[in-house]
């Protein structure tokens, strides 16, 4: 765990630096994959850009609503550079969607828009494990196998490690693959299933799971429906389409 | 066509392999199933948010004793700080407004100075510089440091009335507003 790179005067956030890695590798894949897709990589480019600068202005202003009064207060407090006064769901959500509208105005076709980013999303899911290998979150269980590592005050599975081998081993199935797809969006639902699998699996070693249902993770209930839904939808983009009866 | 692409488009075939992998996952769920109070930090004291706030006493410049989970029940920041850290210079006016709008709601300050890194002279300096109020005990031997796994200064652990840590900033400095939008969450925990 390394949180904090000290380097002189300047104290680093570890996470956040690979978070920022991970955004620059998937928007220089996309670059690359785009025009094999057909896609101008200017447009696509814009597209991530502006989900991030929407998305992160927007979880500032979602905080700000939330704590109105205080912010009343000292209103200069709202340009604040730091990063623990975000509201991170809602400003995602915000940018997806400001994402989605300028890709809809741009006219970019849906299913080869997410194939062109679907390595650069695999990508980012080995910044995200390696983001919680230097915070210490997502942590693992207690346990007493001989791989355990101690944080957080006790022997715990190194569930940050399987996140970052699963996401490593994801992202090369993926880019092994990516010109070998049968049909249009179904590198980018393979993605999702092959995500969706990875977190089932790996969920059962965390310990700081949601519970629902008295003993049941949250996350591998909604792991193992998306999976079910994308294995069926990567049928659906393959099937043999019935002959026009009008022709 | 791949033998993978020929599975796909088959429909039995595939719906066969959908519905195993369902049944294999819910299989897996039910096996990995653990009681809600296995998965938090529950009991267990970390300097991590969703953990116990690992606890302590010290003394302050004056020769009081403080001791953390003497104050369960109100909302508490334990702000971890030295004099020559530009950064917690700069926080510190900051920690004192807060203090000043929130005090008679519950909120307690714990501003704990690295006396280890740090000399006492330089640290009531620095106490009298910006007028603060609230209390500062002394880290003399690092014990809270090492607790606490410091790693940049300032930091600073938000504790709800729990004893059960719900926010941490490390590095800074926090706007006021930061600190008590924060401490305002805490404070909605309280009867």
């Amino acid at each position: 765990m390394l949180p904090i790179l000290q380097v002189g005067p300047l104290a680093i956030q570890m996470p956040g630096l690979f978070l920022l890695a991970g955004v620059w590798v998937a928007v220089s894949l996309t670059d690359r994959e785009a025009p094999r897709h057909s896609l101008k990589a200017s447009v696509l480019s814009n597209v991530i850009l502006i989900g991030l600068v929407v998305g992160i202005l927007s979880a500032r202003l979602w905080y700000v609503m939330r704590f109105l009064e205080v912010y009343l207060d000292s209103p200069v407090s709202v340009l604040s550079l730091n990063p623990s006064t975000l509201a991170p769901l809602e400003g995602a959500l915000t940018g997806l969607f400001a994402a989605v509208y300028y890709g809809y105005r741009k006219g970019l076709p849906l299913w080869p828009t997410l194939d062109a980013m679907t390595p650069g999303l695999a990508a980012v899911g080995i910044a995200v494990g390696l983001s919680h290998i230097a915070s210490g979150d997502a942590f693992g269980a207690e346990t007493g196998l001989p791989w355990s590592i101690e944080l957080w005050g006790a022997q715990r599975h190194p569930t940050q490690i399987y996140e970052v081998l699963a996401a490593g081993i994801i992202f090369w199935l993926i880019w092994k693959n990516r010109r070998q797809v049968p049909a249009s969006g179904f590198l980018f639902l393979a993605w999702v299933a092959l995500s969706a699998l990875s977190r089932l699996a790996i969920e059962a070693f965390r310990g700081d799971s949601v519970i629902a249902f008295g003993s049941l993770r949250t996350a591998q209930l909604a792991s193992v429906m998306v999976l079910a839904m994308v294995l069926a939808g990567m049928h659906f983009l393959v099937r043999p389409q019935a002959p026009d009866p009008r022709r | 066509m791949s033998k993978f692409e020929s599975l796909v488009r088959d429909p039995i075939r595939w719906g066969a392999t959908v519905l195993g992998v369902v049944v294999l996952g819910a299989i897996w769920i039910a096996v990995s199933q653990v009681p809600a109070s296995a998965t938090t930090g529950g009991a267990i004291p970390s300097p991590r948010e969703g953990f116990l706030a690992p606890d302590f006493t010290l003394e302050t410049l004056q020769g009081e004793t403080v001791t953390l989970s003497d104050l369960r029940g109100k909302a508490v920041v334990v702000n971890l700080w030295a004099s020559w850290c530009p950064p917690c210079r700069a926080e510190m006016p900051a920690l004192q407004a807060a203090y000043e709008a929130d005090r008679g709601r519950g909120l307690e300050i714990l501003a704990v100075d690295m006396t280890y890194q740090d000399t006492e002279q330089d640290a009531l300096r620095f106490i009298e510089e910006f007028g603060l109020t609230f209390t500062i005990p002394m880290d003399r031997d690092g014990t809270v440091a090492r607790q606490y796994l410091l790693r940049a200064l300032p930091s600073t652990f938000f504790v709800g009335p729990d004893g059960v840590i719900t926010k941490v900033v490390i590095g800074g400095p926090m706007s006021e507003a930061t600190i008590r939008t924060n401490v305002q969450a805490m404070l909605d925990e309280l009867p």
